[in-house]
């Protein structure tokens, strides 16, 4: 007898090591049971995500009930719901729209220049929603309030339904379109009942974005002198100093948010799509604009330039024209860089390496409870970063004051706002790394901890790093949160712009600001477009990171 | 001396039964196939072997050591199994050279032993390819090296041609069985192919109801199935009701000797197991008398299909039983329509009639 006994997992259980299963093996006999560690520190990681709520309800419940009612039952606060809901209406229809078009131009038709038009029109969502908003209004002063938000709102996230909906449309079937055409559909018909139809569920996530970014944003808003809920609750703090009304507010703005979650999940697509058959895909005819060509390119070269070529030209004209008197020493944009790329890397990898157990979970052991688990983490996409940021504010005031204003908390707070962005990520790279060739590995000799590393890990890593980018991305381009818990005697990227943008008169001081944002935050997209290619392409071949990166 | 052996295997997941007290004994240096509806629990079968799943109990060995008892439980790297699954799960982040190696120690990879078994399978030159550049047959002999790399005691195979497409299915698994008999591996194979079982293994293991059914080589499960269930599982059978007496049933396809594992012991209503290559037709008026040969039947053709190889006809007896297929070689002999006669050569197998469990009601 030899070597009894070194693990006593099923072969899907992976999260347990070999003496403790081989203790229960002994004990226990040989019932299939679900990883208690996994499970625990899953448990643990989905309550701290959302502590912020609890917390954002223990601080309005403390002003008493009585008084959030007389904060919420006033005119003002109609207004801020009535201009939230019309703007994330409106917005959230033509981002679809613009996004869905434009996606369909590039990957579907012959349109001149698609390949480059592919990726110009993913990069305007590295322009920060505060620097749009600025550059237009600095220099068209008629773009605020109402129309001038849905302007800029629409350019600056309709890239959220474009960049899922371009995949999709790369990744359908033309066997499929050809069969509807087949039964007497037109192009045009075959390509909205079959393509858009199996898309529905990109498009509803990608809608879904759009509306909880537009709850959360804050900056643009301001510079448009368009009040929203988030401006509201910024002016309670800042101006009155009121933190209960604050919180008060921030309950409408989460449930808000949670109406729109869970109107999604009311819509969302039961069925998954499949591909029927092992055999590989065909590749996709073009389809010949004919006349609509240059009114298509005109159409997306306006997009384009709107949404980021204006931006970057008014930048880049700033920091020209605003004199070198006006440009900061080379040093505090120094410091403000290294600051942004020091907290938004942290709050990458923290979040990445919390996404993962989740994900092992929910991918590796799908019962009831753990699917819930992982939902549940979602509502925090829900939540605002002013709410976040205004809950760790109350934190540390109260019972941790040694974390109040500390770089620590300012992390924390990325973490919890940009959590769902790294479990998606980290999710469907699980899903793919099939338990199955853990056991094939098994079976060749391999010891489970050594399995871990040379087949689970190397699969994963396409995942770990697009949720690594998403967050960073994010982060970099965070103003909200990091306007409320920035440590004493730093600025970051966002807030020293903030800062001087908001003066009116720096512009020459705050451009150089914007445009280290942008260029840190190009290179993550440029990533996540490669990702997202390789999620829905689906190709029996996902490879190591280094190819990602090449 | 048994390279497996399964000894009262149950398993369920959750409350689906799969396996039902199973028990399978595959001798050393045997190829195995098991031949099973899909569903029937063939694959946890082989998981449970390869110990990538626990049995609620029973007892596994592996040349006569423990590897799955109630109180045992040997890890599946310690088990030195060779596995091939049906889609092949190939590493798709490692090249065809480093999926062969991954089970090789680091000196061994460097030996000349990956080249080797490229060599073997026929994929020479292709090692620095990654899994999806090779067509699924390619895949598939990547796997089967990989397997065959760390010279493995048991070769496992669940279902490895099945996503094949037919002519690609029947040459692979030509090469495949080929290198397995020349390596000597102990095998066991599981499909729902009654063909490929057939025709590849020594012993061929039929399993339904969470058991192994019957266990014999080919020749005899195909010549004398224990009942009528593992009789159609295996091939086109006419189950014809029948009454036996001395030795003979009477049937509608008239009186029939009896093979030696039931001539003396069958008495009173029976059901017979007439394969339709048994059967050879004639138009009416020609019938052939020829030694053993039963009086024979008429009937009525109803129904052709050609195969180039041979062909089956359905004919309608005169009497009431349900038609009845005949297999002959080249061409048909008679056209739908035709008033035919049938005469059944060589001895058939025949079953109590139970009046429950009678398939023909079914």
């Amino acid at each position: 007898m030899r070597a009894v006994a070194a693990n006593g997992g099923t072969g899907r259980d992976t999260g347990h090591d070999g003496v403790r299963g081989s203790l229960r093996a002994f004990v226990s006999g040989r019932r299939r049971h679900a990883p208690w560690l996994l499970a625990s520190v899953s448990i643990v990681i989905a309550l701290v995500l959302l502590s912020p709520l609890g917390l954002i309800v223990a601080q309005a419940a403390q002003a008493g009930w009585g008084q959030l009612w007389s904060v919420i039952d006033r005119p003002f606060v109609a207004t801020l719901l009535w201009n939230t809901v019309r703007l994330a209406l409106v917005v959230t229809l033509l981002a679809a729209v613009v996004g869905t078009g434009a996606a369909w131009l590039t990957e579907r038709t012959v349109l001149f220049g698609r390949r480059v038009w592919a990726v110009l029109l993913i990069v305007p969502f590295v322009v920060p929603d505060f620097v749009l908003a600025w550059t237009w209004s600095s220099v068209f002063p008629a773009v605020h309030g109402y129309w001038g938000a849905v302007l800029v709102m629409t350019l600056h996230l309709y890239p959220l339904v474009y960049l899922p909906m371009a995949a999709a449309f790369r990744a359908a079937d033309p066997g499929q379109e050809e069969a509807a055409r087949g039964l007497g559909l037109s192009r045009w018909a075959a390509w909205l009942r079959i393509s858009v139809r199996q898309a529905r569920s990109t498009l509803l996530g990608g809608c879904l974005l759009v509306c909880l970014a537009l709850l959360a944003y804050y900056g643009g808003f301001e510079d448009l002198r368009y009040q929203t809920f988030t401006t509201a609750i910024f002016g309670e703090l800042q101006t009155q100093f009121a933190p209960a009304v604050a919180s008060s507010l921030s309950l409408v703005l989460v449930a808000l948010s949670v109406i729109v979650l869970g109107g999604e999940a009311v819509f969302r697509e039961r069925g998954r799509l499949q591909r029927s058959g092992p055999m590989a895909q065909r590749a996709q005819t073009p389809i010949s604009l004919g006349r609509l060509g240059v009114p298509a390119l005109v159409a997306v070269a306006t997009l384009v330039g709107f949404a980021l070529g204006f931006p970057v030209a008014v930048v880049l004209y700033w920091m020209v024209a605003g004199g070198s008197s006006a440009l900061p020493a080379a040093v505090s944009l120094g410091a403000a860089a290294g600051y942004t790329a020091l907290y938004s890397a942290l709050g990458a990898l923290v979040a990445t390496a919390l996404a993962l157990p989740i994900a092992m979970l929910a991918t590796r052991h799908p019962r009831r409870w753990s699917a819930a688990l992982e939902r549940s983490t979602f509502i925090v996409q829900a939540i605002p970063g002013v709410v976040i940021g205004l809950a760790l504010v109350y934190v540390a005031s109260r019972s941790l004051g040694f974390l109040y204003q500390s770089p620590e908390l300012l992390v924390a707070a990325y973490v919890l706002m940009f959590f769902p962005l790294g479990l998606v990520a980290v999710s469907s790279s699980v899903a793919r790394a099939s338990p199955r060739l853990e056991e094939i590995a098994r079976s060749l000799g391999k010891g489970p901890w050594s399995v871990r590393v040379s087949v689970t890990l190397p699969l994963l890593a396409p995942g770990l790093l697009a949720a690594y980018c998403f967050v960073f991305l994010s982060a970099v381009t965070e103003l909200t949160a990091t306007l409320l818990l920035v440590p004493t005697g730093v600025q970051t990227l966002a807030t020293q712009f903030w800062a001087y943008a908001e003066q009116g008169v720096s512009f020459g001081a705050a451009a150089p600001y914007a445009a280290t944002m942008m260029v840190m935050s190009v290179i993550p997209v440029y990533l996540l477009g490669r990702w997202f290619d390789r999620r829905f392409l689906a190709q029996p071949g996902e490879r190591s990171v280094l190819e990602v990166l090449t | 001396m048994s390279r497996i052996a399964c000894k009262g295997i149950w398993k369920s997941f959750g409350n689906t039964r799969v396996l039902e007290g199973l028990d399978l004994e595959v001798p050393d240096g045997a190829v195995v196939t098991v031949l099973g509806a899909s569903g029937s629990g063939k694959t946890t079968l082989l998981r449970l072997i390869a110990g990538f799943e626990r049995p609620d109990s029973g007892t596994i060995l592996i040349d006569d050591e423990v590897v799955d008892s109630a109180r045992h439980f040997v890890a599946p790297e310690r088990r030195r199994i060779g596995y091939v699954a049906q889609e092949g799960d190939l590493f798709p982040h490692l090249t065809v050279a480093r999926n062969i190696g991954f089970g090789l120690a680091r000196r061994e990879r460097t030996s000349g032993r990956i080249e080797e078994l490229l060599e073997l399978v026929g994929l020479k030159g292709l090692g620095g390819r990654y899994p999806h550049e090779l067509s699924g047959g390619q895949q598939q002999r990547v796997a089967l090296a990989r397997a065959l790399a760390p010279h493995p005691r048991v070769v496992l195979l669940d279902e490895p041609f099945s996503s094949l497409d037919a002519s690609l299915r029947a040459s692979l698994r030509f090469d495949v069985m080929r290198i397995l008999r020349e390596q000597r591996a102990t095998t066991v194979f599981v499909t729902h192919d009654q063909a490929e079982a057939l025709s590849v293994a020594d012993l061929v293991g039929i399993m339904s109801g969470g058991r192994i059914r019957q266990f014999a080589p080919p020749e005899e499960l195909y010549s004398r199935p224990i009942d009528p269930t593992v009789a159609q599982f295996l091939g086109e059978a006419n189950l014809l009701r029948g009454r036996a007496a001395r030795g003979a049933v009477e049937t509608a396809l008239g009186t029939l000797p009896l093979g030696d594992g039931n001539r003396s012991s069958l008495v009173g209503p029976v059901l017979v197991l007439v394969r339709p290559e048994q059967i050879s037709i004639q138009r009416s008026g020609r019938v052939p008398v020829g030694p053993g040969a039963g009086e024979g039947a008429t009937g009525r053709v109803i129904h052709r299909e050609y195969y180039g190889h041979d062909c089956v006809v359905l004919v309608s007896l005169d009497g009431a039983e349900p038609a009845v297929r005949v297999r002959c070689p080249g061409q048909a002999p008679v056209e739908v329509g035709d008033a035919v006669a049938l005469q059944v050569t060589g001895a058939v197998v025949a079953w109590p009639a139970e009046p429950s469990g009678d398939p023909l009601r079914r």
